[in-house]
């Protein structure tokens, strides 16, 4: 994974809630078996309107994605995150995530940060202002900056750790190896096994 | 300390616990599906790890299956997505029921029906709508494909532990309301927002008096208001479900576990850090006219006014669901004719529920311009449906009887919705396009499925004495 410390860039204001990951990424993307390449799928059936924000000129090149409350709720799938990684996506912002969303883009280097609603207003108004706003997003510091403005958004210190590393999970669990042996040691005898 | 359900089925499987940490927590049973499996298994390969417990991994195939025949998937990337499967389960050694096997079916109706999932356990799967084991006191929650790779690596999963709910449903479900009613009703007052951050634990008289079948609709459908997972304890009901299944633990076996499962409700002590009622006496049949789960209503009320929600969000949300639904504030949700009616899906393609259905149409006809499919949740579902002559029924009235798969509840495999084509669907999403680009989704019971079917409009089977059997 990718670390994160600071990032600077564009947004692109979505002026929607429950934004859903059927949205981000309609099913029909999901039929494949690779992890990378699915740009094309990012709210597809959205793209193909052309009033939609993301095809509006003005915000090609954004890196922050400016949401409604429920983002991402829904379906587990990850390829919501690695759609908007692949499109070029490093940070999102919105009042409130659905939980899978959540843990899936923090495991992938995608910045999910939560700022209450009159914040997220404030960005929107102040990207369709002026498209060209720089947004600073600070992980070390836990702040958004932008216009003149900061705020402080709340992040677990483990998982700003992991960000900030660019650490990988996996790795992190397997130093516990001999607990998970251990733990196997003394599970109950009326446990499933199917093989 | 006094403890509730979860908190118990979390403290038994702590592996390490540090301060500033997530817990890691140990998985007893990591269900797999073709769609979010490929990644993590390409993970493992580059890393060169293996499956830590293919003994505690089981894999089906449901999302890309066709439901028309057993042999062909017609789609070369769904193919490849199903043969990448067989592959990697070959190769890392996890079981698989592929299509065409006697338990092939949707992951979550798959599990339980073979005594796969039992109280107490701690349950995970590439899908959001694992919450549905949890119906029988087991910790369940959806995962992504990160987290998939992670515990075919090393069984374990860290997590934090989430704030705990109590959803006391009390009083009795009126006749003709459901399971899919409550928990409609339930999303619909608590938001689809309402639950997030909690594992949730639904209890009280209405709750308890529900069959297994039931209790996993209810279960089911927690991912839709938000939470992280929704119990119910384990009791008689749950015992007499699972005893006697294949996995189900026997003999000495069974009554130790028995006598283990007893422990786990929740202690009469034990503090919840939010609280949440509903009322089941007051129910009755629930649909859904917008484009989250959230957006339901009561079968006698009206398509609501955009206007009339209490903050610019709600409102905004309303205005775009009620134009994509092609709806018109203040129309009767009874007045709503539909295209297609699905009846099926991890929420409702059980046997109890193709029962309902069939009831429903029993000795009537699906109304002229209305397609009608059904589909088992599993292969298992089917056989049993047909030993019941349930399939008689169906085709009888009309209605397609197809094999067992997740089918229309997703646009993944060829049993979608034409752009513009409304469905009354038994299925847990009503999302823009979930059931093939743009359709128009409502979310209804196994009865209303049937009964919509009859009719052709949004209707309740009380509906029909005035149509009348045909």
């Amino acid at each position: 994974m990718e670390k994160f410390t600071v990032h600077t860039g564009t947004a692109v204001p979505l002026r929607r809630s429950n934004v859903d990951t059927d949205q981000i990424i309609p099913a029909v993307y999901l039929k494949r078996v690779t992890r990378t390449g699915f740009e094309d799928g990012l709210f597809s059936a959205w793209r193909e309107d052309p009033s939609f924000v993301l095809n509006n000129p003005a915000y090609a090149g954004a890196s922050i994605l400016v949401a409604g409350p429920e983002f991402g709720t829904g379906s587990s799938r990850e390829h919501a995150v690695w759609a908007l990684n692949d499109y070029g996506f490093r940070v999102v912002v919105s009042p409130r995530y659905g939980d899978i969303f959540r843990g899936n883009s923090l495991k992938q280097g995608l910045l999910t940060v939560e700022l209450p609603q009159a914040a997220v207003e404030t960005l929107w108004d102040l990207v369709e202002a002026d498209p060209a706003t720089s947004i600073e997003v600070d992980l070390v510091a836990r702040e958004v900056r932008a216009g003149g403005h900061t705020w402080a958004f709340a992040l677990d210190d483990f998982s700003r750790w992991r960000l900030l590393e660019g650490l990988d999970d996996i790795g992190l669990t397997l130093r516990h190896a001999d607990a998970i042996t251990e733990f196997e040691s003394h599970r109950p005898a009326f446990g499933v096994l199917v093989g | 300390m006094s403890r509730t359900l979860a908190q118990k089925v979390w403290d038994a499987h702590v592996v390490r616990r540090a301060e500033g940490e997530p817990d890691l927590l140990y998985i007893d049973l990591h269900l797999l599906h073709e769609v979010t499996s490929p990644q993590a298994f390409d993970g493992l390969r580059l890393a060169g790890r293996a499956v830590r417990r293919p003994d505690l991994t089981i894999a089906t195939e449901d999302h890309n299956t066709p439901t028309d025949n057993l042999l062909t998937i017609a789609d070369p990337v769904s193919r490849t997505q199903i043969e990448t499967l067989r592959k990697n389960c070959a190769e890392f050694g996890v079981k698989l029921h592929p299509l065409g096997d006697p338990q092939q079916g949707v992951v979550h109706v798959m599990g339980p029906q073979q005594g796969l999932t039992q109280p107490g356990m701690t349950i995970v799967c590439g899908d959001s709508h694992t919450s549905t084991h949890g119906a029988f006191g087991s910790l369940a929650f959806g995962i992504g494909t990160s987290e998939v790779e992670h515990v075919l690596a090393t069984q374990t999963l860290p997590q934090a532990l989430p704030k705990q709910m109590a959803v006391t449903v009390t009083g009795e479900l009126p006749p003709g309301v459901s399971a899919k009613d409550l928990i409609l009703a339930l999303i619909t007052q608590e938001g689809t927002g309402g639950g997030r951050g909690y594992v949730v634990e639904y209890r009280g008289p209405a709750i308890e008096k529900l069959s297994m079948e039931g209790r996993m609709t209810v279960s089911n459908m927690s991912i839709e208001w938000g939470a992280k997972a929704g119990l119910i304890a384990p009791d008689e009901t749950t015992f007499a479900w699972l005893k006697g299944r294949t996995f189900a633990p026997q003999g000495q076996a069974w009554d130790d576990a028995v006598a283990y499962w007893k422990t786990l409700p929740t202690d009469s002590g034990a503090v919840f850090d939010k609280e949440v009622f509903l009322d089941a006496s007051a129910l009755t049949p629930f649909v859904t006219w917008g484009t989250n789960p959230g957006q339901g209503a009561s079968l006698d009320s009206v398509v609501p006014d955009p206007e009339s929600f209490g903050t610019e969000s709600e409102r905004a949300a309303a205005r775009r669901a009620v134009e994509y639904m092609d709806l018109t504030p203040g129309t009767a949700l009874r007045d709503v004719n539909v295209d297609v009616v699905f009846v099926g899906s991890c929420t409702n393609g059980r046997l109890e529920d193709l029962r309902t259905a069939a009831d429903v149409l029993r000795g009537r006809k699906v109304a002229d311009g209305v397609r009608m499919l059904v589909v088992p949740g599993s292969a298992a579902v089917r056989e049993q449906a047909e030993e019941e002559g349930l399939h008689e029924v169906f085709t009888a009235a009309g209605a397609e009887w197809r094999f067992a798969g997740c089918s229309m509840c997703l646009g993944m495999n060829p049993d979608t919705l034409q752009p513009g084509q409304r469905s009354a669907s038994t299925s847990n999403r009503n999302f823009e396009g979930r059931q093939g680009k743009g359709g128009r989704t409502h979310l209804v019971s196994p009865a209303v499925a049937a009964a919509t079917a009859v009719t052709g409009h949004l209707s309740a089977p009380a509906d029909l004495d005035a149509v009348g059997a045909r």
